[in-house]
């Protein structure tokens, strides 16, 4: 029976629901002190002095540093996309000369308990001679430190002839499109736990997340320490969604106050630190132009966009303004396309990844765009899409840019099958004639659609090792990590398939870097593909060395010899004699375990296509979802279950992110949404039902599996298809130009006084 | 997010509670349900010397109806109301309104009185109150007063109960048979506070209305009733034009507050359409 396909239910649930399960913060050890962040509150200025005596002396503190005190630590490095002048952006782990947004660490208390801690925090003053802060991307360039401008990088990506193109078009359309300022927000806020055991000269940290061996590496690099004395471990994480699991500057003071104080030290953030101090994310401003032919194909599309990334380059360095460029043009055929990127530093926290980075961003401007076309050449909006999607004969298909470092190909895809499953599955056309009576009713309502391509299983490669315990247990050793999306469970399906096993005898361990050499950890939907295809390699390998072993002890050929539900036994000879896999390692003290690696230099592309119905109330703004389909093509199915479990947490990010989430600034650049009452993210109550339509048309044909990632694309169409169904309901007049849609926004549109785009 | 030090005191009696807040005076916070409090106080926006739980005054815990007016203990929580506690109207009144007070585990703890206490502007029990005119029954070593809702609700977070006041008690008249309601609220999330919400309150005589309460609450800086839509609609027989009007009253009383939820445009408008669904309602 195959494995791969099957709704199994998680097999890591069990410690979770029952309360076993270990977080960062249910971690202790004797003797830890509490390390407590003291941070600005002011956006910027110059920092004149930090004043530590009085809580130095405060009950319970041992130690109050200042940026002074770590000045021989360098600043957090880039892990990839690195741009040559990015450099000198990075944050120092506490505030040196300058500090550059509300929240910024410019001094540390570690204390006796938590509780001490803060209070001692209460008492450090800062001494910051103000400075009038860069508010926003698209403001006039300011400077970031004297002789050093906003502009740390323009990202560039292009092909064709787009002068050409431009010169010859039909018609012109030019949009200018904004996103607004939210992130991820997991259940589980950051922390970590670190230890240093003088007698092994061993640093353990705990809390980890992500990526524990390129954390690793980075703060061995940062500590000057080799990387081998450094060890992390991940327990349970509350969630990811990009932010959670980068280094951070309290990840790197956790373990240099551990090495020098020789005490635990322990860090949980609190939920206001939070949502003022990890990566914040989206926040760009596109201009873009499309040359369009008379049936609405684009002929190019020419973008020019302003991304917000905050006080400082963190360790994306310049992946979402590079993700945006790469993939803007989506599913279509797009002849010629520029696109330029100004990375913009401003006074507000810190940008990175946030679930499909770059992507809900290009695709929200991109199915704008699609819209406006489609109203300015008085054609259907589907049939636009249509008309422009990429054909399955050009799989694959040279994007002709790049993206992550690899060239951009999609690997395969049947666009326009989707389209029409998805079509039918609302009966399109009769829902427009519905909506259509609504509307000549009195009624507000609307259809938007939005398509992408995603990208996902980013290389370059993903080992792991597969062990054949004494009593028949087969364990995973994956450097890949858990951020709650359901890998343990996926990974045993891959596996009890590639060697004949029962999941449920199959543990998967990740995220512990002293089990494993390397690891890429988990991001851009990366895990199933790279390490879902090395599993599968590697019980391929140990299938057939098993196979070999039997093949001795039950005197009959390999060939002969089946492996199912973890027995090994004969072809045709239900009563014949068998083994179990236990028997065999138990037999063969020769036999141990194999390990395997995959290597990718291509990424692969799922893609799908969001639709929703929405409905407002004219007197009040509110917008209510009524329905909300997303088909996605996602090569093959591991698991339906998990999958849908994806697109329906995506989903939620999505409406979050279109209609609530927001991460609002007044003029001096102070947060004024860093609480969950304020920061508005959806609830059940909120939540429409949806309904998923999952195919798998498009295998991928770079992995052994032709399996494609599902991290993100429930989210990915989600802003430009919300913002379309609600355009839509205004009387599709283009409009909703800017992202979330909140009532206030709305209320001024319905009023008549459209507010210009910010 | 961890309360700064605080000295911990949990009376029996209201004469007890009395007396350490006379003591402490300013330094001192009763704490209730603590919905608003803790928050407030984990992220050091309040930092009391003294904490005065009174949670374990099993007199403050009690809910009644006596000359004409439902009475209700300090410790009454919000959940109390979600069954009516009266067969008088009032009791459905109560019940439909108190189901949008925050979620499930916040109605569980917190309190009717600490609400009114709170006075926050977008408090639903404090726009009852303003609404039906209810009377705040405080507590101190001076003594007992009766303070009506008008003198009561001064602005946002800020009443006229004094720092060495309990709120005992909170008196709401019943309405009597053929009292009529009609509550709408809008808010950004479900559970979240009202950016505005009407309750109106009508009673009818043959084809007219005879008495009429409006209360707007969340659009302003404390709750308040609609006088001048109100004495439009008294006397009159309802018809889609004068609720119209009645509406565009309301809208024309209120200064309305805004914030990062809602521009003060917005919640004027807000006030305009609530106030003639909610007479709709209370109408149908
Ligand atoms: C997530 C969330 C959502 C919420 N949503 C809503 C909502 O939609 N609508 C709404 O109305 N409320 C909402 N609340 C607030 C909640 O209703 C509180 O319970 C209420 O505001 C205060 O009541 P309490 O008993 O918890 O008072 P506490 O928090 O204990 O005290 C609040 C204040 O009142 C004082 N106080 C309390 N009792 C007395 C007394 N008897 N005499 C004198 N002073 C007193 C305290 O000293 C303190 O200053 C929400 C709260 C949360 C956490």
């Amino acid at each position: 029976m195959s494995h791969i396909g099957q709704r199994l239910r998680r097999i890591e649930d069990p410690p979770l629901l029952k309360g076993a399960a270990r977080f960062a913060a249910d971690i202790s050890f004797d003797g830890q002190l509490h390390m407590r962040v003291v941070r600005s509150p002011i956006a910027f200025g110059r920092l004149l002095g930090v004043e530590v005596a009085d809580a130095l002396a405060a009950p319970g503190v041992a130690a109050v540093w200042t940026g002074r005190d770590v000045a021989d630590i360098p600043p957090i490095d880039f892990r990839q996309v690195r741009l040559p002048g990015l450099a000198s952006y990075r944050q120092p782990i506490l505030a040196a000369d300058h500090v550059r947004y509300v929240g910024e660490p410019l001094a540390v208390v570690l204390a006796e308990d938590a509780y001490l801690a803060e209070d001692a925090a209460n008492l450090v003053f800062a001494e910051i001679e103000e400075f009038e802060p860069v508010r926003r991307a698209t403001d006039a360039m300011g400077e970031f430190a004297p002789g050093l401008s906003s502009e740390a990088a323009i990202v560039h990506k292009g092909y064709g002839d787009l002068e050409a193109a431009f010169a010859a078009a039909h018609d012109i359309v030019e949009l200018r499109l904004s996103l607004g300022r939210h992130s991820g927000v997991p259940l589980e806020t950051r922390g970590a736990v670190a230890c240093y055991d003088a007698a092994l000269d061993l640093l353990e940290i705990h809390g980890a997340a992500k990526i524990p061996h390129l954390n690793r590496d980075a703060l061995a690099k940062m500590l000057g320490r080799p990387s081998e004395r450094i060890q992390l471990y991940e327990g349970h994480v509350g969630g990811g969604f990009g932010i959670r699991g980068e280094l951070y500057p309290e990840d790197v003071l956790v373990a240099l106050a551990a090495l020098r104080l020789g005490r635990p030290i322990k860090w949980i953030e609190d939920r206001k630190e939070h949502l003022t101090a990890a990566n914040h994310a989206r926040d760009q401003t596109h201009l873009i132009r499309a040359a369009v032919d008379a049936r609405g194909f684009v002929l190019a599309i020419d973008d020019e966009f302003w991304a917000d990334q905050g006080a400082y380059v963190r360790t994306h360095a310049a992946t979402v303004a590079d993700l945006t460029a790469a993939l803007l043009p989506g599913p279509y055929m797009v002849p010629a396309y520029r696109a330029a990127g100004h990375i913009r530093l401003t006074n507000k926290t810190p940008a990175g990844t946030y679930r499909a980075p770059g992507r809900f961003e290009g695709c929200f401007v991109c199915e704008r765009l699609m819209d406006a076309i489609a109203r300015r050449l008085d054609l259907d909006p589907v049939a636009v899409r249509r008309i422009n999607l990429i054909p399955p004969e050009r799989m694959p298909f040279e994007r002709h840019t790049d993206a992550l470092g690899t060239d951009v190909v999609y690997d395969s895809g049947a666009y326009e099958r989707l389209l029409d499953r998805l079509l039918d599955h609302v009966q399109y056309d009769e829902l427009r004639v519905q909506t259509e009576a609504r509307r000549a009713n009195g009624e507000r309502v609307g259809i938007g659609l939005g398509m992408f391509v995603e990208k996902s299983g980013l290389g370059p490669f993903d080992d792991v090792e597969l062990i054949l315990h004494e009593d028949g247990g087969i364990e995973v050793v994956t450097g890949a990590a858990s951020l709650g999306q359901g890998i343990e469970t996926s990974i045993a399906q891959i596996c009890a398939d590639g060697l004949g096993a029962r999941p449920l005898d199959i543990t998967v361990t990740h995220g512990q870097t002293d089990r494993i050499g390397r690891g890429m950890g988990a991001f851009a939907s990366r895990v199933t593909v790279m390490t879902g295809s090395a599993v599968h390699q590697a019980a391929g390998e140990m299938k057939e060395q098993l196979l070999q072993a039997a093949s001795d002890m039950l005197q009959t050929p390999a060939g002969r010899l089946a492996i199912e539900a973890g027995v090994i036994g004969i072809i045709d000879r239900p009563q014949g004699p068998s083994l179990t896999l236990g028997e065999v390692v138990r037999g063969d003290a020769a036999f141990k375990s194999v390990t395997a690696t995959f290597n990718s230099e291509h990424m692969t592309y799922p893609y799908g296509a969001h639709l929703v119905v929405a409905a407002i109330d004219p007197e009040t703004a509110a917008v209510k979802i009524e329905r909300y389909v997303v088909a996605y093509d996602v090569g093959r199915a591991v698991n339906p279950l998990l999958i849908e479990g994806q697109i329906a947490g995506g989903i939620a990010q999505g409406i979050g992110g279109a209609l609530f989430e927001e991460f609002v600034y007044d003029d001096l650049a102070q947060p004024l949404a860093a609480n969950l009452a304020d920061y508005l993210m959806p609830t059940l109550a909120e939540m429409p039902g949806f309904e998923i339509l999952l195919s798998e048309d498009a295998p991928s044909p770079i992995n052994p599996l032709g399996v494609k990632g599902a991290g993100e694309g429930g989210i990915t169409a989600a802003g430009a298809a919300i913002a379309g169904a609600v355009d839509d309901a205004l009387g599709g007049t283009g409009d909703i130009d800017c992202l979330p849609i909140t009532p206030t926004r709305l209320h001024d549109m319905l009023a008549g006084n459209i507010m210009p785009n910010r | 997010m961890k309360p700064a030090g605080f000295e911990y005191h949990a009376p029996r009696t209201l004469g007890e509670a009395v007396q350490l807040l006379h003591r402490f005076e300013d330094d001192a916070r009763i704490l209730a349900g603590g919905q608003s409090l803790v928050p407030m106080m984990n992220l050091r926006l309040a930092r009391p010397e003294h904490i005065i739980d009174i949670n374990r005054i099993g007199e403050l815990e009690h809910i009644s109806t006596a000359d004409g007016m439902l009475r209700i203990g300090a410790l009454t929580r919000h959940n109390a109301f979600m069954t009516p506690p009266t067969d008088d109207p009032l009791g459905r009144l109560l019940a439909e309104v108190g189901r949008h007070i925050g979620h499930l585990p916040i109605r569980v703890r917190g309190t009717f009185a600490g609400s009114i206490a709170h006075a926050d502007p977008a408090s639903e029990w404090c726009l009852v109150a303003a609404t039906l005119d209810a009377e705040m029954h405080a507590e101190s070593s001076a003594g007992q007063r009766l303070i009506p809702a008008s003198e009561f609700f001064l602005s946002s977070l800020a009443s006229d109960l004094k720092a060495d006041e309990v709120l005992a008690e909170v008196r709401l008249p019943l309405l009597g048979e053929g009292a009529r309601f009609g509550f709408e609220e809008v808010s950004r999330r479900a559970g979240d506070f009202a950016l505005t919400m009407i309750l109106a309150v009508l009673w009818l005589d043959g084809g007219r209305i005879d008495k009429v309460r409006i209360g707007i609450g969340g659009a302003a800086n404390r709750a308040m009733r609609a006088p001048e839509a109100e004495a439009l609609l008294s006397g009159q027989s309802a018809s889609p034009e004068l609720l119209r009007r009645a509406a565009e009253a309301a809208t024309a009383s209120i200064d309305p507050i805004k914030d990062i939820h809602a521009s003060a445009a917005y919640r004027r408008d807000l006030v305009r359409a609530l106030t003639r669904r909610a007479l709709e309602r209370a109408l149908a």
